[in-house]
């Protein structure tokens, strides 16, 4: 029980609390954009949106994906490598899903003649929606290069910060896409 | 945790672990790795500056060109032609041109100037030097930062030379004006540059805040609480939070934009008729943009003076040999004005409709800021009272700053009063309240912080002489620049307009508008003289031949004269006390790293 008393001299990784607060800036992004939505919509003209049945699978599919992220961080814990890479690369597939189930769901609105034409909760649907896929396209490039690090490394690594790093990211955008998603049923 | 915890000890490794292993890996740079895709934090501070540096020449030349304009509406000057071509038919700016180079003047100056060359550069040197770290909390994004902001700035230095020009619908790109490619020249392709641009630059800047931030909370060296992190470092910390906090808003808007001007949305229009043609956008209120660019705008003025505050206060309190006065009031104060940035923004839009009750809120809450301002000067002047003061050129522009913070800050409280906003909304005194407070004063402490960190920067002076001319030109021009605007602005002169000569009531101030032009042309050459001895000192300047050659306290001045990637050669120093014992004890100064002595009394 040495590590108690190296607990006390342990601050939070420099990486993670970066993150945090690159958490917090994106936070504020979202909350521009959703404060926009609520200004908008007490206005005249305003026409609201029916969100699509797509959406509730591709949140299935979200959530999952955080449940397989956080099983690969406890198997890299345990050193279970090959689980871990397995995790890692079914992660990336259902995050790689939930965008193509996006992409239907905006299609679907699109057919439903909600295109760019106005400005109602549908125009704002897609921009508020898609800046939410692309920053998760943007953890699934981080995940598909910790997925060809887990194969291809030649030096091996222990330290699990990088992937508590991602998991604290991929569930930090699940659960932006949960709020989003609850905040177009209930305002949209 | 715990379980992880006996997995994984290695968790638990120190930063100090971490960076010794960089500082072992630096002897293999090569010339690419040490001077352009550099991670040192010196390294991309100078970048920082020396870019910001290219378009601050780039963006005051702008503003000699609308000066012409202004103060010489009816003259010609062949040369213009010679050199814009059909911007200036006949040697005389055409509308669009003026336009556009208002427009380009705002955005480079406070987006490209003051915050990417003015933080960017003084964050980065600064905050692990004074903080005791060898790098920041990651170099690599560091690196990121500054080339995102290189590529914001080729984007942006591209438009210039497209054929329909860069964006001209102001630097607060107020849609629908800067919607609509048909209502003007600059909103066609130029204005798309402009968006993308500053795309990458809140891109830059949030990666360059993120850590900032985190290096200042998890870096520091052994001793340095918060409380005796230098002012320069506080100042820092609030001016990185907010970035952090209001780009991203800007961000939303600037996407919005994007969607109005390129797809089709119309977030922002509604009803709109140009050329006779009727648009179909309907239910976007342009307002709404407003709101979007001020919830960043009003912070921006902040993230761009901050830094500058900061700075003064340590370069005033080295310099007159004294300690600050009222550490934890600066504190408190910076604090203050940090939050309260977030509160004011709608002050920028008492003429837009606002309702008068909320407007009355806005008013109370930017009244309020005059609290802390007051404090900061009223602490500065008592650093200064009674001290045995320097005067370096560092030192005159930092006291040059505190001058024109006051005079900048109490005309502040006229616009901040929304019924005399109503008289004073877009006129010239608007103008000249914010060139004064946060362009020239912020410029004032930027160049503060070049007199007095270039010797750690370069291992060498800048020439004294050159920048005691430089200081009484700069600031008596200032001044002979934006003082009349007030008159003006009183009087009624509307701002952006080019030429006012048809209003018979503005006819008494040609005079004073052709006076202005010439001192704005002076000043102006002398900024290019301080450039030519910035760059000449950098090869030629005198040598530092001693490690502190300013008897300063804080750490940066323990490194070697002229510190490699890792900062100090041996192991990082132990902080044991607050950075300004200054005239202590019958001692000059006690740098931070000396113990206290045991019969040594408090501060």
């Amino acid at each position: 029980m040495d590590i108690v008393s190296n607990q006390q001299k342990k601050r939070i990784h420099p990486h993670k609390f970066t993150l945090w607060v690159a958490i917090g800036s994106i936070v504020m992004m979202f909350a521009g954009l959703t404060s926009a939505f609520i200004v908008k919509s007490n206005q005249t003209g305003w026409k609201t949106v029916d969100v699509p049945k797509v959406f509730w699978a591709s949140t299935a599919v979200i959530v999952l994906s955080s449940i397989t992220l956080q099983m690969a961080l406890r198997s890299f814990k345990q050193r279970e490598m090959n689980r871990y890479r397995s995790l890692i690369g079914i992660t990336v597939l259902l995050g790689i899903a939930f965008v193509v189930l996006q992409w239907l769901g905006f299609q679907d609105l699109w057919q439903q003649k909600i295109t760019f034409k106005g400005s109602g909760a549908g125009q704002f649907l897609y921009v508020i929606f898609g800046l939410h896929s692309l920053h998760v396209l943007g953890g699934i490039i981080a995940l598909i290069i910790m997925f060809i690090k887990a194969f291809a490394g030649r030096i091996k690594l222990y330290s699990a910060v990088p992937v508590e790093v991602m998991a604290t990211y991929w569930h930090f955008v699940d659960l932006l896409w949960i709020y989003l998603l609850v905040f177009f049923l209930v305002i949209g | 945790m715990s379980d992880a915890m006996s997995v994984h000890p290695e968790v638990v490794t120190t930063h100090d672990v971490h960076h010794d292993e960089h500082h072992v890996h630096h002897h293999k740079e090569t010339f690419i790795t040490k001077y352009v895709f550099s991670q040192d934090h010196k390294t991309i501070g100078k970048q920082f500056l020396i870019t910001g540096i290219i378009w601050a020449i780039i963006g005051g030349l702008f503003s000699v060109l609308f000066r012409l304009q202004l103060g010489y509406p009816d003259q010609h000057f062949q040369i213009l032609e010679t050199v814009f071509g059909k911007w200036a038919e006949g040697g005389q700016i055409k509308p669009e041109f003026y336009y556009a180079l208002v427009t380009m003047h705002g955005t480079v100056l406070v987006f490209f100037v003051l915050t990417a060359g003015l933080s960017g550069t003084f964050a980065n040197i600064l905050i692990p030097l004074q903080l005791g770290a060898r790098d920041m909390a990651s170099p690599f994004l560091n690196m990121l930062s500054y080339w995102f902001f290189f590529l914001a700035s080729v984007i942006m230095l591209s438009s210039l030379f497209i054929s329909t020009g860069p964006a001209a619908s102001g630097w607060t790109v107020y849609p629908p004006l800067s919607a609509l490619g048909q209502a003007s020249e600059g909103s066609k392709l130029g204005m798309d540059m402009w968006l993308v641009s500053m795309a990458m630059f809140i891109v830059s800047s949030l990666l360059g805040g993120l850590n900032y931030i985190s290096t200042i909370l998890n870096m520091r060296t052994k001793g340095m609480s918060m409380t005796r992190m230098p002012l320069t470092i506080w100042a820092m910390f609030f001016t990185a939070v907010l970035g952090v906090l209001s780009f991203p808003v800007l961000l939303s808007g600037a996407i919005l934009l994007l969607f109005d001007r390129n797809l089709g949305t119309s977030f922002y229009l509604s009803d709109i008729v140009v050329n006779g043609q009727i648009l179909p956008n309907e239910g976007g209120s342009a307002i709404l943009f407003q709101h979007l660019f001020w919830f960043l705008g009003h912070p921006e003025v902040y993230i761009i003076l901050l830094p500058a505050m900061g700075m003064v206060s340590e370069i005033l309190s080295v310099n007159s040999r004294k300690p600050i006065f009222g550490y934890m009031a600066m504190l408190g104060s910076l604090f203050a004005i940090c939050i309260l940035a977030f509160l004011v923004w709608a002050h920028h839009m008492f003429v837009t409709g606002l309702n008068p009750l909320l407007g009355s809120i806005f008013v109370l809450l930017t009244l309020l800021i005059a609290v802390p301002s007051a404090i900061k000067v009223f602490n500065w002047l008592t650093t200064l009272w009674r001290g045995n003061i320097r005067f370096t050129p560092a030192t005159l522009f930092a006291i040059g700053f505190v001058s024109l913070f006051i005079s900048g800050g109490l005309t502040g409280i006229f616009l901040g009063n929304s019924t005399i906003d109503i008289h004073l909304h877009d006129t010239m005194f608007v103008v000249a309240h914010f060139h004064i407070v946060m362009g020239v004063a912020s410029f004032f402490g930027m160049l503060a912080g070049v007199y007095h960190w270039f010797p750690k920067m370069f291992g060498r002076y800048l020439n004294s002489t050159l920048g005691y001319i430089h200081f009484w030109v700069t600031i008596i021009g200032a001044y002979l620049i934006f003082w009349p605007m007030h008159y003006q602005g009183l009087a009624g002169m509307p701002r952006r307009y080019l030429d006012k000569s048809s209003w018979v009531s503005f006819t008494q101030f040609g005079e004073l508008d052709k006076m202005i032009t010439v001192v704005s042309i002076i000043v102006f050459a002398v900024q290019l003289m301080f450039v030519f001895n910035f760059f000449y000192s950098i090869f030629k300047g005198r040598k530092v031949t001693t490690q502190n050659p300013w008897g300063a306290n804080t750490l940066e001045w323990t490194t070697p004269i002229r510190p490699g990637h890792g900062n100090w050669e041996g192991e990082i120093p132990e902080v044991h006390r607050w950075p300004y014992d200054y005239g202590k004890d019958g001692r000059e100064f006690i740098p931070q790293t000396e113990p206290i002595g045991e019969n040594e009394s408090k501060h």
